[in-house]
C-alpha cells in the first residue's frame, strides 16, 4: 500500500450556465514513503487541482484518494482529522501562504501547539530544530516574512510543513517563483529531506529539467489525464508518448551551442470541451485514424512504465514514438 | 559597423526611505544593428531598472547618470516629448505579463491601430489592413476574428504574441523585451523564441532580450552580458561565455541549472543569495558568494577588462584553462 494513493480522480468545477469544466479527467497516481513524484504538464492541465484534491482542498467528483490507508475526506467547515495532519502541503508562492504580521517562530509553532505534538517548554527548542533542518539560523525565528529572500521563505514554508511530522508533502511548483540559484538550494533540500525523513514528495513543477534532478518518478499530465508514468531516468532516455517527446524537445539548454527549441504547435484544447479520441492527436504528429476516435487509455508497458498512446501496446519493445509511427507506416504500405 | 545603442556607464539611483539605492552601478555595453543581445542576472541585478531608464520609464525622482546614444541620440538627455516621439516607434518594449501590458478593455485591433495612426498618420483603413499583416507576421490564426477579440478571449502564449505584435507596429529597429518567456509554459516558450529569430532574419530586428534563463539565451542571444548587483560581470559572445564562462558567477548560475546530460547528481548552488541594492558589499560585489575569493577581492571593485576574447571583472580569473581550482 502507498502512502497516498490516487485512483481514477476526477475533479469537475461548476460554472453558472456553462457546462462544468472537468479539469481531472480520472488519473490514478501513487507517492511512496520516501519516494519523488514529479507530475509535470502545461497549465491549464489540471497539476494542480490533483494536486489539490489529493490533500482534501477540492472535493473529487469521482475515484477515490487514500492516505496511509485511509479516505482523504474533502476539507469542510470542521476540523481536519488529526490523521491527515501528516499529508501536507507547500504552496508556490510564500509570501501568500505565511503570515506578514506574525514571527517566523510563532507561524511554525502554531501546528506544534494545535496538534498536541510538543509540550510548550519545549516548543521554541522544535522550532529551532525544524529551521535548522530547513538550513536556516536560529534566529529566523524572531523574523518576519518580508526580512526573508524569496528562497529563504520557502524554506520557512517547508519547516512548517514538517512541524506536523507529514509522511507525504504535496508541493505545488515549489521552485517556480524562485531564482536559478536558490531554485538549486531548495531542490536538493527537498532531495534532502525525503531521503532523511523518508518523506513522500509529490512535486508539481511546468520545469521539466528542475523535476528531472530532482524525482525519482515523473507522471505527465496532459488535459486532466496522464500521458505518461515512468522512472525518471527512463522518461529522458526514451520517452514513449509523443507529448513528453515534445516537452523534452522544447527545453532550451544553456550550453552556448544556439540551438533553438522545437515548438509543439497548437494550444492545450478547451479542457470542458476536450476532443474526441485521444486528447492529445490534434498536436500529435504521429496522429492516425483511430487517434481520432478511440480513447487509448494508461496502459503499463513494462514495470514502473505506463503511457496512453495507441502507437504503444503492451509486449511491443520501449521504443519512442519516432520510431514507432515510421515502423506503423511501413507496415501499413506494407499492407497494401 | 557603428552601434545601435551605445551604453555608458550607466548608473541608476533609486530613492528609498532609508536613502537611495544603487540599483544600476555604472553599466557599458554596445548591441549592434540586427543581433539578440542578451543580459541575464539574477532578480534584483539591475537588468530591468537598466533598460527601463533607456526609455524614460523609470519611477519619479529615480536619479540616472551616463549615456545611452540611440542611432546618433542620446536617450538621457532627451526631454518628454522628443523621448516619446522615439519610444514606440523606433524603440519598442515587450514586457514579461502579457495580460498587465495590454489593455483589457480594447479589442486587439485597437491596440493595435492605436500608435500606428499616432506615430505614422496612417488612416484607418491603412492602419486596420497593417492590423491583420502585424498579426499574420506573429502567427496569430485566424487573424480576421483576433482583431475583434479582446486579450482575455486569448492564451498567455498568444497573448504574448499579441503583445509582440504591438511593439512591431510602428516598424522599430530595436526591440526591447524584458523576461517575454517567463510567463510561459516550455512548449509555448519555444514558439516565442522561435518567432524573436524569425523577426531578427527576415526583418532584420534588432533585440535586447533580458531574462534570468540561460537556456533562452544560449538559444538566441548573438552576444551577451551577465550582470550582478547593477554591475556586469562577463560579457561577449555566446558561446564564449556560456560555453567557457570566465567568471565564477557566470560559472555558478550555469552548474545551478539541471544539466541535460548529469541528471543524477545534486545541483551546484551558489551560497547565499545576492546582495540587497543598499547592502552591496565593499570589493567585489560577488565576493562573499565566490568559492575562489581571495584578501583582494574584498578591497576594490574589479575592473572589466578584456580577456580571451570577452570582457571580464575578476582579476582572480580561476576559471581559465589550466588554473588550479
Amino acid at each position: 500500500m502507498s502512502a497516498l494513493e490516487l485512483r481514477d480522480v476526477v475533479v469537475e468545477y461548476e460554472r453558472r450556465g456553462l457546462d462544468p469544466v472537468r479539469a481531472v479527467a480520472g488519473a490514478s497516481l501513487e507517492v511512496e514513503r520516501g519516494e519523488i513524484v514529479g507530475l509535470v504538464g502545461e497549465s491549464g492541465c489540471g497539476k494542480s487541482t490533483l494536486a489539490r484534491a489529493a490533500v482534501g482542498m477540492v472535493a473529487p467528483f469521482a475515484g477515490t484518494i487514500r492516505f496511509e490507508g485511509r479516505d482523504v475526506k474533502p476539507l469542510t467547515r470542521g476540523v481536519r482529522p488529526h490523521e491527515l495532519a501528516r499529508l501536507q502541503m507547500v504552496f508556490q508562492n510564500p509570501f501568500s501562504s505565511l503570515n506578514p504580521r506574525r514571527r517566523i517562530g510563532e507561524q511554525i509553532g502554531d501546528a506544534l501547539a494545535v496538534l498536541g505534538l510538543v509540550p510548550r517548554q519545549q516548543r521554541a527548542a522544535r522550532v529551532v530544530q525544524l529551521l535548522e533542518q530547513v538550513g536556516l539560523p536560529a534566529r529566523t525565528a524572531r523574523g518576519y516574512p518580508h526580512e526573508f529572500s524569496g528562497g529563504q521563505r520557502q524554506r520557512i514554508a517547508i519547516a512548517r510543513a514538517l512541524a506536523a511530522n507529514p509522511s507525504v508533502i504535496v508541493l505545488d511548483e515549489p521552485l517556480a517563483s524562485l531564482d536559478a540559484s536558490a531554485q538549486a538550494q531548495i531542490a536538493n533540500l527537498l532531495v534532502g529531506l525525503a531521503r532523511q525523513l523518508e518523506l513522500g514528495l509529490l512535486l508539481i513543477s511546468h520545469d521539466l529539467a528542475i523535476v528531472r534532478h530532482v524525482a525519482d518518478s515523473v507522471a505527465v499530465m496532459y488535459l486532466g489525464l496522464i500521458a505518461e508514468t515512468a522512472p525518471t531516468r527512463q522518461l529522458w532516455a526514451t520517452p514513449l508518448h509523443p507529448y513528453t517527446e515534445a516537452l523534452i524537445a522544447a527545453v532550451p539548454h544553456a550550453d552556448g551551442a544556439g540551438t533553438l527549441p522545437e515548438a509543439l504547435p497548437g494550444e492545450v484544447p478547451d479542457p470542458s470541451r476536450p476532443p474526441p479520441g485521444c486528447r492529445f492527436h490534434p498536436r500529435c504528429p504521429y496522429a492516425f485514424d483511430r487517434c481520432r476516435v478511440e480513447e487509448p487509455g494508461l496502459v503499463e508497458l513494462a514495470p514502473g512504465r505506463s503511457a496512453s498512446c495507441w502507437l504503444q501496446r503492451p509486449g511491443d519493445p520501449l521504443l519512442p514514438p519516432a520510431t514507432k509511427a515510421e515502423s506503423r507506416l511501413a507496415r501499413a504500405t506494407f499492407a497494401e | 559597423m557603428s552601434a545601435l545603442l551605445e551604453v555608458e556607464g550607466l548608473r541608476v539611483r533609486l530613492p528609498t526611505p532609508a536613502g537611495p539605492a544603487t540599483v544600476v552601478d555604472g553599466i557599458d555595453y554596445r548591441v549592434e544593428p540586427g543581433e539578440v543581445f542578451g543580459i541575464a542576472g539574477e532578480s534584483g541585478s539591475g537588468k530591468t531598472m537598466s533598460v527601463l531608464a533607456l526609455m524614460g520609464l523609470l519611477p519619479p525622482r529615480a536619479a540616472v547618470e551616463g549615456s545611452a546614444v540611440f542611432e546618433g541620440r542620446d536617450l538621457l538627455r532627451l526631454g518628454r516629448r522628443q523621448l516619446r516621439r522615439i519610444c514606440g516607434r523606433e524603440l519598442a518594449m515587450v514586457f514579461q505579463d502579457p495580460m498587465t501590458s495590454l489593455h483589457p478593455m480594447l479589442s486587439v485591433g485597437t491596440q493595435l491601430t492605436e500608435h500606428v495612426r499616432r506615430h505614422l498618420g496612417l488612416g484607418r483603413r491603412d492602419a486596420a489592413e497593417r492590423a491583420l499583416e502585424l498579426l499574420r507576421e506573429v502567427r496569430i490564426p485566424d487573424p480576421d476574428s483576433a482583431v475583434d477579440a479582446f486579450p482575455h478571449q486569448f492564451s498567455g502564449g498568444m497573448r504574448q504574441r499579441i503583445a509582440i505584435a504591438v511593439a512591431l507596429a510602428c516598424r522599430p529597429t530595436l526591440l526591447v523585451a524584458d523576461e517575454p518567456t517567463t510567463a510561459l509554459d516550455v512548449t509555448v516558450q519555444a514558439g516565442i523564441i522561435r518567432l524573436l529569430d524569425r523577426l531578427r532574419s527576415e526583418s532584420g530586428l534588432t533585440i535586447v532580450l533580458i531574462t534570468h534563463d540561460l537556456g533562452v539565451l544560449s538559444a538566441i542571444a548573438d552576444r551577451v552580458s551577465i550582470f550582478y548587483a547593477g554591475r556586469v560581470v562577463e560579457a561577449g559572445s555566446r558561446s564564449d561565455v556560456l560555453s567557457r564562462p570566465r567568471h565564477p558567477y557566470t560559472r555558478g548560475l550555469l552548474d545551478a541549472l539541471p544539466h541535460p546530460e548529469a541528471a543524477a547528481t545534486p545541483l551546484v548552488a551558489i551560497q547565499g543569495a545576492p546582495p540587497a541594492p543598499r547592502h552591496v558589499p565593499p570589493g567585489c560585489p560577488f565576493h562573499p558568494r565566490c568559492p575562489y575569493a581571495r584578501a583582494t577581492c574584498r578591497e576594490a571593485v574589479p575592473p572589466l577588462l578584456p580577456v580571451d576574447g570577452r570582457v571580464l571583472a575578476c582579476p582572480v580569473d580561476p576559471l581559465r584553462p589550466g588554473a588550479r581550482s
